[in-house]
């Protein structure tokens, strides 16, 4: 039986001489870099956002995942990092990015039609490599379709990753890289803010204009955030050795805010309150 | 030109024997070492023009007609004019490539200032050795001759296979046994001196200066002074071309581009042996094509191609297509341009048969960089572009690039921009430098403020039907789906270009819906309620509803940004905050 094994093990050796150096040596892995994603609540959950790994967001419309998607491109780009985004769906806009403080001569915009073309420009972006921070971003793609990329694309992103220092970021209405991502966040839309504006009258005095539809403002949203997968420790630049472990639910919750910025549709807000 | 006079200086002058044939080998190395012979002419007096020794070994003979030289095995091309200008390019490229100061003599010879050269190159004879060096690598094999006497050089240069150095004073010496006709004189003095039996530089040189004035006038006394290397004048400067240039006539027309590629690879191979030559790159490649006749292809796509092309002149007959590639940053390498070139190409092919090839190079001084420790990371410029041609051959040129905004207030405006992250690389080291000085690595600089909310835009612009109550938008129908208003804002009125025939004005709203569930086919061409403040808009895409059908799941309730259009008097949905 020894013998057996021992011939069994040569024979691979021997095939993927050249290929891999040590097919069966523990391939130890490297001290986990994560930086910031741009928003505190999710840095405090995550330990911010892993280097050379897959961060896998999701969830449904309006769940906060394009602010967060432009909190760490904003990050990336103050850092001086050229970022690209990859969208799947054409739906990045880049007068709310410019407002949240991207950088945009830094970002690389690849506007794509379908998830093909995603993958095939993820695909050539990740050879290309040097990139701080590529965003796939496919959430305005049916999940139905998403579902039907076989699994060994995102093995192959998360290989292509390993080792640099890029940030993959894939954004989603539904987890499909699974155990590929290191990284797992699921996002809920939460309560929206709405702020009523006392108007001064004629007379001078203030008045609750609040039944009419311009006294009302829009502020912002929360978002809930929940670690659903981690390959980091929690809190800070992990040092990761051994398996995979799934996070446990309770404790990986957090609650962000976001703000309007009533300036990304050129609008000034005196002239919104007119 | 300007010359350029100086004393106790050494010049070199390099020759390229059998220019014509070298030339035609220098574009097609296969052809190095078979016999090879040259014709030209007009049919049928196409005659042998040139030969190398293998040719003449197999009993080429010049002026031999071309019949007769297709029996004796031998690998015929026609002369071509083109590579011919382009060999003398390469010749001059190798010139300037070790001294700044060139004359450009003749075709097939030129002449350099050696001074400054030798705490470089050390002695004279391996500066001429590297003058030989380099030119092999610009598939050119020359003569190379040193002397102090400019004309002495060239004589010797023709004269002397391989390298010559002529100490000073003994010019007349190394040029003695050379024939009268390596002088170069004219038809009629050459008659006389052969009818006195002069066939030497030597027997040249010994006859007396007044008689020979008196029979053969002026010329006669240069041609004695040439032969005793007594000859002298300065040195007239050329100047470097602008654009490097290489040509190619190809011996049949051709219509697809992937055999063009071989050949592109080789002038580009060339084109970049040039500049590396003068420690130059390309900051810029122009690529011209001759057309033939379009065999296959339609000529209504050979106008809309040579209208394409749009950068450069075109022929009175239409057939010349032209490209330019510009480069972000100056390249050398000819692999990564001739990958770059082919996209190109590939994206906007040329619809004939190419019958000629023309490959020019913008110098330009090459790109330095100062790496730093601090200095983040970014794509490889050279890399990066070959990445970002294969992107726009996926999805398109006008689809990726770095977006711009641009200067106007009409809602969703933009433009994109080539992307090229390489800025201003002192001032992000700066930065950099000063972000890991005042701890960590800047981040906690970067998330002071709550992050923005983000906006979604749906492309093209969604239509919506929706019902007003008392001026408020209470119900709204789009995406196939019913939803309730549960709180708006609005309506925030804008407009602009009211002097364009494109003016816009909008009313703004933003509502948080609550999606009840919907009829996506039913009620999609549906009429409104009976209320006078309703809007109907009854455009409802039937190809979206269809596609966002699985993602109605996710639809719940969201905020969205929805305007009323009073130009086209509709409602559309802008975008939703996400």
């Amino acid at each position: 039986m020894a013998a057996n094994f021992a011939a069994l093990r040569s024979k691979v050796e021997l095939a993927l001489a050249g290929r891999v150096v040590a097919p069966f040596n523990y391939r130890d892995r490297q001290e986990v870099v994560t930086v910031s994603s741009g928003i505190p609540e999710i840095d405090l959950l995550t330990g911010g956002l892993p280097r050379g790994a897959l961060t896998e967001i999701f969830g449904p419309s309006c769940s906060g995942r394009t602010s967060l998607l432009l909190a760490a491109l904003r990050a990336r780009t103050a850092q001086e990092e050229s970022c690209a985004l990859i969208d799947g769906g054409d739906a990045f806009d880049p007068h709310s990015a410019a407002a949240a403080g991207v950088e945009l001569r830094k970002l690389l915009w690849v506007r794509c039609r379908n998830v093909e073309q995603t993958l095939r420009a993820t695909d050539l972006l990740l050879q290309g490599g040097g990139f701080g921070l590529i965003a796939v971003d496919l959430s305005d793609i049916a999940p139905r379709l998403v579902r039907h990329v076989p699994l060994d694309s995102w093995f192959r992103f998360r290989r292509a990753v390993e080792d640099t220092p890029t940030i993959l970021m894939l954004l989603e209405q539904e987890s499909n890289a699974k155990s590929c991502a290191s990284l797992g966040l699921r996002l809920e839309a939460g309560a929206a803010g709405w702020s009523r504006m006392p108007v001064e009258s004629a007379a001078g005095r203030a008045e609750d204009f609040s039944r009419l539809p311009w006294g009302w403002l829009l502020e912002g949203r929360s978002a809930r955030g929940e670690v659903l997968r981690s390959r980091m420790q929690k809190g800070g630049a992990g040092y990761f050795r051994g398996g995979f472990a799934a996070a446990p639910r309770v404790a990986n919750e957090g609650i962000f805010r976001t703000r309007m910025d009533w300036d990304f549709f050129s609008l000034p807000i005196a002239a919104k309150r007119k | 030109m300007r010359p350029c006079i100086r004393k106790n200086m050494a010049f070199a002058a390099i020759h390229v024997a059998n220019f014509m044939v070298q030339a035609v080998l220098r574009a097609e190395a296969e052809l190095s070492g078979k016999p090879v012979a040259l014709v030209d002419g007009t049919a049928p007096l196409i005659n042998v023009v040139a030969a190398n020794d293998a040719a003449w070994r197999a009993g080429i003979q010049l002026g031999m007609a071309q019949t007769q030289a297709q029996l004796c095995a031998v690998e015929i091309r026609r002369r071509s004019r083109a590579q011919e200008q382009a060999a003398h390019a390469a010749l001059l490229e190798l010139g300037w490539s070790m001294s700044p100061r060139v004359e450009d003599h003749v075709q097939d010879t030129i002449l350099t200032d050696l001074a400054g050269l030798h705490s470089l190159f050390g002695a004279e004879e391996n500066i001429a050795r590297e003058f030989a060096r380099r030119a092999a690598a610009m598939h050119l094999r020359v003569h190379v001759a040193v002397s102090a006497n400019l004309e002495v050089a060239v004589h010797a240069a023709r004269g002397f296979a391989g390298i010559t150095v002529i100490p000073q004073g003994e010019e007349a010496r190394y040029l003695s046994g050379l024939p009268v006709q390596a002088l170069a004189p004219s038809a009629e003095a050459l008659l006389t001196l052969q009818r006195w039996g002069i066939r030497t530089c030597a027997a040249l040189a010994a006859l007396p200066v007044l008689e020979l004035s008196e029979r053969l006038g002026q010329e006669g006394v240069r041609l004695q002074e040439l032969a005793r290397g007594a000859h002298a004048r300065a040195l007239v400067l050329a100047e470097p071309a602008e654009i490097l240039q290489e040509e190619m006539e190809l011996d049949d027309a051709v219509e697809d581009l992937e055999p063009l590629a071989f050949v592109l690879g080789r002038l580009l191979d060339q084109v970049c042996a040039r500049l590396a030559a003068r420690a130059l790159s390309a900051a810029a490649i122009r690529v011209r094509f001759d057309l033939g006749d379009a065999f296959e292809k339609e000529e209504s796509v050979r106008g809309k191609n040579v209208v394409a092309a749009g950068v450069g002149v075109e022929t009175a007959a239409a057939k010349a297509y032209e490209k330019v590639l510009h480069l972000p940053v100056p390249m050398r390498d000819s692999k990564m341009l001739l990958k770059l070139l082919r996209l190109q190409l590939q994206a906007d092919p040329p619809a004939g048969a190419i019958v000629k090839i023309t490959l020019g190079a913008d110098p330009a001084r090459p790109r330095t960089t100062q790496h730093g420790l601090f200095v983040p990371n970014s794509p490889d410029p050279e890399k990066l572009e070959l990445t970002v041609a294969r992107l726009a051959k996926l999805v398109g040129g006008a689809n990726i690039g770095s977006p711009e905004l641009t200067d106007t207030h009409r809602p969703g405006e933009f433009r994109m921009n080539r992307f090229f992250p390489s800025m201003n690389e002192t001032k992000a080291r700066g930065r950099a430098s000063k972000k890991s000085a005042s701890g960590g690595d800047g981040e906690a600089a970067a998330v002071v403020r709550r992050p923005a909310t983000g906006c979604r835009i749906f492309r093209p612009r969604l239509a919506a039907r929706v019902e007003l109550r008392e001026g408020r938008p209470v119900k709204i129908f789009f995406r196939g789906l019913y939803g309730r208003v549960v709180t708006a804002s609005g309506p925030w009125r804008i407009s602009g270009d009211w002097w364009r025939r494109d003016a816009w004005q909008q009313e703004e709203w933003d509502l948080e819906i609550a999606f009840d569930g919907g009829d996506a086919g039913g009620t999609a061409s549906g009429s409104a309620s009976g209320s006078a403040d309703v809007h109907v808009n009854v455009q409802v895409n039937m190809q979206v509803i269809a596609a966002v059908q699985d993602a109605q799941v996710h639809m719940r309730a969201g905020l969205y940004c929805v305007y009323y259009d009073a130009t086209c008097r509709s409602w559309f949905v802008r975008g939703m905050y996400d």
